[in-house]
């Protein structure tokens, strides 16, 4: 997902407390900032919501390289909005993450100096127009999945956030099934390049739930603390279920031979991933990773004499301000 | 940096760390629509309050969501604490008679 291999934090506090709070989340209460919350908690939520607001960041890089590109202005102008989506996507999630006492610039730099992780799909590179379909389609979809149980997280500014972030989603989605559209009825090259596509975001758009966390003792934490809702593998069954049918309409072929419905289950059977390519990727050596950081590192950068400068202005005025009263 | 009586809790990592010199947090509020009171929509960070309400308008209103923008810098906003909700609001749960419902008016009175 969007945030990865998540660890929750042990929490060592009074026991009463511990069950009191638990009470709440059992109740539906919504766990306020300034609320009682276990470290543990508290941590782990800026772990997850800052790791979600990176991959909305890093996630304008691949899309971004196709702005100037795209093939006729109003898709241009389409990409465009849904760049600028992103941006603010990120900016939610920093905000809820802050009211956890950590500030943006601090979680900047984490991700900046490869403390914190954003999701494993924006290492993987957009070669082609088509690669805005595919993106749209399967990593917003695949997000989406994830994104809208969330709604119901236990922790007020998070789910404020992803309440936001549902709303434009949908947007992001159906724009990149447009385009796959478009590939998909055109010339042969076109419904080939749509095809390409598919093939390589595929099993990445799969790898972005995570391994399989069934017997995972932190998700069972995060679980309970309804900071997670669902398991990774429920997640991935339900995008696969989804999108399998919209492929066929599309008339291109999921990569996967073992691909079958599954009348028992009710359920398609399908491959797993090549998980070994996914640690992989997370320790850094997947197709983009240096090329992202670097992005972001210069974008920082670069832009530290506005940052500077819009400060001392700001604070220039103000005392000049200060000065006339 | 905050105080107790802030909108947002300070932890006890926060207490440690050294003061950083960053673009102060603002608060935005939205009025939806003519008529309607302006609603807390969420944050970002601005230099000043032109940049605040410019950047608001990017973030919080790209879909035609208002008419108004208000922000604060978050540091302005006084904040009840958790722990006084009893004190705070216990005093008016007995006083039922606040309520229309409280009084019974015969129905040929008709409506009131
Ligand atoms: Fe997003
Ligand atoms: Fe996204
Ligand atoms: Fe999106």
């Amino acid at each position: 997902m969007y945030a990865q291999m998540i660890k929750s934090e042990a929490t060592q506090e009074d026991p009463e407390k511990l069950a009191a709070f638990q009470a709440r989340i059992d109740a539906g209460e919504k766990i306020e900032p300034k609320d009682w919350m276990p470290q543990g908690y508290r941590k782990t939520l800026i772990r997850q919501i800052g790791q979600h607001a990176h991959s909305e960041i890093v996630g304008q890089l691949p899309e971004g390289n196709w702005i100037t590109r795209a093939p006729t202005l109003e898709r241009k102008a389409i990409l465009l909005a849904k760049v600028q989506d992103e941006a603010g996507h990120g900016l939610y999630l920093y905000c809820a993450a802050e009211t956890l006492g950590v500030t943006r610039d601090e979680l900047t730099e984490m991700l900046l100096d490869g403390r914190m992780k954003y999701s494993s799909i924006f290492n993987y590179p957009t070669l082609t127009w088509a690669d805005m379909g595919a993106v749209g389609w399967l990593v917003d979809g695949a997000a989406i999945m994830n994104q809208v149980p969330l709604q119901r997280t236990s922790f007020g500014p998070y789910s404020r956030a992803m309440i936001r972030i549902c709303k434009e989603e949908s947007f992001h989605q159906r724009q990149g099934y447009d385009v796959m559209m478009k590939m998909a009825q055109g010339t042969s090259a076109q419904k080939k390049m749509a095809q390409d596509a598919l093939n390589r975001f595929w099993y990445p758009s799969l790898m972005m739930f995570g391994p399989s966390d069934k017997e995972s003792v932190h998700s069972e934490q995060s679980m309970a603390w309804k900071i997670k809702m669902n398991t990774n593998d429920e997640l991935r069954q339900k995008f696969v279920d989804q999108t399998v049918p919209q492929a066929e309409y599309l008339g291109l072929t999921v990569p996967d031979e073992n691909l079958k419905w599954n009348e028992d289950t009710g359920h398609y059977d399908f491959s797993q991933p090549d998980w070994s390519e996914f640690f992989d990727v997370l320790k850094g050596n997947g197709p983009c990773n240096q090329e992202r950081l670097a992005a972001r590192n210069s974008a920082w950068d670069d832009g530290k004499w506005v940052r500077d400068g819009l400060l001392a202005h700001a604070e220039k005025k103000a005392a000049r301000k200060v000065a006339a009263e | 940096m905050s105080s107790p009586n802030a909108a947002y809790p300070d932890t006890p990592d926060q207490a440690m760390k050294p003061k950083r010199h960053e673009w102060p947090l603002w608060e935005v509020f939205i009025r939806g629509q003519h008529g309607m009171s302006h609603r807390h929509v969420g944050s970002l960070h601005a230099p000043d309050q032109e940049m605040a309400i410019k950047n608001a308008r990017d973030v919080y209103t790209r879909r035609n969501e208002g008419v108004s923008i208000w922000v604060v810098e978050a540091r302005h906003i006084a904040a009840s604490s958790p722990s006084d909700k009893g004190p705070l609001y216990e005093p008016s749960e007995s006083k039922v008679y606040r309520h229309p419902t409280f009084f019974d008016i015969p129905e040929e009175v008709g409506a009131m």
